[in-house]
């Protein structure tokens, strides 16, 4: 399977051709160059899955990693290098097919959606470079690489989110994006260097191989702070993750990431990179299960919880992509819960499964809302509820896989998200009640959030305010004056924008019936699930009552959410404001790091290196000024002293 | 003689006198390349050729020194070695 190195080397192909010769071509033609460049990756990503799942993966009765590729970057001793290679197996193989798949999506819907941008070019070679990221991200044989495309990751969705760059609020959301994941991966960092330290390798299969032996060997007995040092090792490579999977509380960049153009935010912040933290736990899931348990429950609480907190805020929020935002963050910390509850094999590892599952369906449904609410940006031109309603007559398309999307994600039968999340609260179900019933009111929640969404967009009644006033044209999406001046009624998207919401949507419906136990599970052994029916019947009971409460209150225009918010005060305002945790950072960055650390710092800067360094220079300077007079040009003077001095030596050779 | 050369070398202003200074330095080291040959080693002759080579260098050296010496008194009007402090007018 030596071909699957192309489906790296294409989009990166792509981003060099793009990004380099893209000015001097038509902005149509990097389009559909880019298109196509990733259309034959996802067709060779989709030959690998098949021919892995159903011809060479399948060793017995166990998954094998297959390793078409490999090769030795950097030696740096003995035993540890870095290398560059491919690694396929189930997980790997799956983000494959997930990342190429969505990202085409995300290619031809952009060809509509970025119409007449400026920077179309550069657009199109930045999604060329983040799918090469993302690709190198998921087939890393070893840690090291990961690490690096991990970052590139980073930096590619750092250039898409500030991609309106003429725009402040862009420019500083890209900044927060790269400096919060930025500061996470200092942890990933020395965590891998400190694994990577004791265990002497990078490599995922050793690392990985016969319950993480080597791990918990190598580190035996050493603690620091009361901790064992594994933990601790697993513990900052899980900062790694949380930073870019945005968990609580380094989650405050992905809501201001919606500064991106929509589509980025559906192929970046929904559906691939997000979900590079839950992939990085997976993959190194039995080191961390059999090294340090004690990070996986912590990982399973933060999960919870930043899927409790994350659905409370998505709840007031009134801008339709944060509400997306932070149901991305909700439902990708369930995956985070998944993984923690999770065991190791067989059917005790049903949790790792369900994470890949609901990472699966998620992928798919969550582009989705994100490409459907693109659609609608796109018709109203603005990102506001308020500025929405009743669009289901105009835009049918849309509405109708927006629905989809919005019954997948609250996780009614049988559209997908039922399968996973089903499997995710069966696998909490057994771990621990009070995860459990969290992750319950979160799915109620999510339920709720997503059909207000849904029936403050499509049902409801239209605003009464024309379209395009002062108020309106603020508040858009920055879109160029080609279209956001204009004022028309809403209409249906053209084709290469509908064409991905509907692909995308059969995705939804079908890809939970897929018996992903059979494929995917923490020893590579399949297993059989079966339909818990008290969980499913608990979860299905609780989505139906968010929707039903979400009807009552959004179906129709009327003063119920607004006489609610004002029974609920103070937590509605709290959650509205992301519960302050913003200014918490900012008040923690501004008082505590600047005062007390910069200051300080900045001080022993200025007056202790800066003033030796300049002692220096004035201590040369002072003894340069006091003997330059002896440089005369007197020749006859340095005679006298050439004579003097030379007297002088003879007379101390002679009489000493 | 040769302290005597010295203090003309440096005392002096006028640049002829310094070059005469500096011949007499000169002259007096080769008297003693031939005054001590002539002692020390009576069966060979190096100190006399090394002696005669100085006197060739002299003459040379004293050549160019006047060809300055005239260039300069063209230029700057005398030929006082304080007022020769530029390197090119």
């Amino acid at each position: 399977m030596e071909y699957s190195l192309l489906i790296i080397v294409a989009p990166f192909v792509l981003f060099l051709v793009l990004g380099l010769l893209g000015m001097k071509m038509k902005p149509s033609v990097a389009g559909i160059i880019g298109t196509l460049g990733m259309a034959l990756c996802a067709v060779l990503a989709y030959t690998v899955a098949f021919q892995y799942f159903f011809q060479t993966g399948r060793v017995g009765e166990t998954w094998a990693a297959v390793v078409p590729f490999n090769f030795e970057w950097l030696r740096f001793t003995d035993n540890l290098h870095i290398d560059l290679g491919i690694l396929l197996d189930p997980i790997s193989v799956m983000m494959l097919v997930v990342i190429t798949t969505v990202s085409l999506m995300v290619h031809i819907y952009s060809l509509s959606y970025m119409k007449g941008e400026t920077g179309f070019q550069r657009y199109y070679a930045l999604l060329s470079l983040f799918s090469f990221s993302m690709l190198g991200l998921v087939i890393a044989t070893n840690i090291f690489q990961m690490y690096i495309f991990w970052e590139l990751v980073g930096v590619s969705s750092y250039s898409l989110i500030g991609f309106y760059y003429t725009k402040p609020s862009a420019v500083s959301a890209s900044k927060k994006a790269f400096i919060v994941t930025r500061f996470a991966d200092l942890g990933f960092l020395v965590g891998i260097l400190i694994l990577s330290y004791y265990t002497k390798t990078f490599d995922f299969g050793l690392l990985t191989a016969d319950h993480a032996q080597l791990v918990t060997t190598s580190f035996a007995g050493g603690t620091f702070l009361g901790l064992s040092i594994a933990t601790w090792a697993l513990a900052l490579i899980f900062m790694g993750g949380a930073g870019k999977s945005a968990m609580f509380p380094l989650h405050i960049w992905l809501p201001d990431a919606m500064e991106g153009p929509t589509p980025v935010s559906a192929l970046i912040h929904a559906a691939t990179m997000v979900v590079a933290g839950v992939f990085l736990v997976a993959r190194l899931f039995p080191v961390y299960f059999f090294a340090a348990p004690e990070v996986l429950e912590m990982i399973a609480y933060i999960g919870a919880f930043t899927a409790l907190f994350a659905a409370l805020i998505a709840i007031t929020q009134t801008d339709i992509k944060r509400v997306l935002a932070f149901s991305t963050i909700s439902q990708i910390a369930y995956m985070m819960v998944a993984l923690g509850v999770s065991e190791y094999g067989g059917h005790d590892g049903l949790g790792y499964m369900a994470s890949m599952f609901h990472l699966f369906t998620h992928a798919f449904f969550k582009a989705l809302l994100f490409l459907g609410a693109g659609s609608v940006i796109h018709a109203v031109h603005s990102n506001e509820m308020d500025q929405m309603g009743n669009l289901r007559k105009y835009m049918p398309i849309t509405h109708i896989t927006f629905a989809i999307a919005c019954l997948a994600i609250a996780g009614i039968p049988p559209f997908s998200g039922f399968f996973s999340k089903d499997e995710i609260l069966a696998a909490a179900f057994h771990h621990h009640p009070v995860i459990f019933w969290t992750l319950w009111i979160v799915a109620g929640l999510t339920a709720f959030y997503m059909f207000r969404l849904f029936y403050r967009i499509f049902w409801n009644t239209a605003p009464k305010s024309p379209k395009g006033d002062l108020a309106t044209a603020q508040s858009a999406d920055f879109k160029s004056p080609l279209h956001g001046a204009e004022h028309h009624t809403p209409h249906e998207s053209p084709l290469a924008m509908t064409l991905p919401l509907i692909v995308l949507a059969i995705f939804s419906v079908f890809s939970g019936l897929i018996p992903f136990a059979d494929f995917i599970s923490s020893d590579f052994a399949p297993f059989h699930t079966h339909i818990d029916w008290l969980v499913a019947g608990l979860s299905i009971g609780v989505a139906l009552v968010g929707i039903g409460i979400a009807t009552v209150l959004y179906a129709k225009s009327s003063d119920k959410p607004a006489e609610l918010a004002r029974q609920m005060g103070g937590l509605y305002k709290a959650a509205l404001h992301k519960f302050y945790l913003d200014e918490v950072w900012m008040w923690f960055t501004q008082t505590v790091i600047f005062r007390y650390i910069c200051e300080p710092i900045k001080w022993f800067d200025r007056h202790i290196i800066d003033g030796s360094m300049n002692g220096l220079a004035w201590i040369t300077q002072k003894t340069s000024s006091s003997i330059k007079g002896l440089q005369s040009g007197q020749v006859q003077f340095y005679a006298w002293v050439f004579i003097f001095g030379s007297l002088l030596i003879a007379a101390l050779v002679l009489f000493l | 003689m040769f302290f005597i050369g010295i203090f003309g070398f440096i005392v002096r202003k006028n640049m002829i006198a310094i070059l005469i200074s500096l011949e007499l330095i000169l002259n007096a080291v080769e008297i003693n390349f031939a005054v001590f040959n002539r002692y020390l080693y009576p069966e060979h002759m190096d100190g006399m050729f090394f002696t005669l080579f100085g006197i060739a260098i002299t003459a040379a050296e004293t050549a160019v020194a006047l060809a300055i010496i005239i260039n300069a008194y063209r230029s700057i009007g005398n030929i006082d070695v304080n007022n020769m402090n530029k390197m090119k007018l």
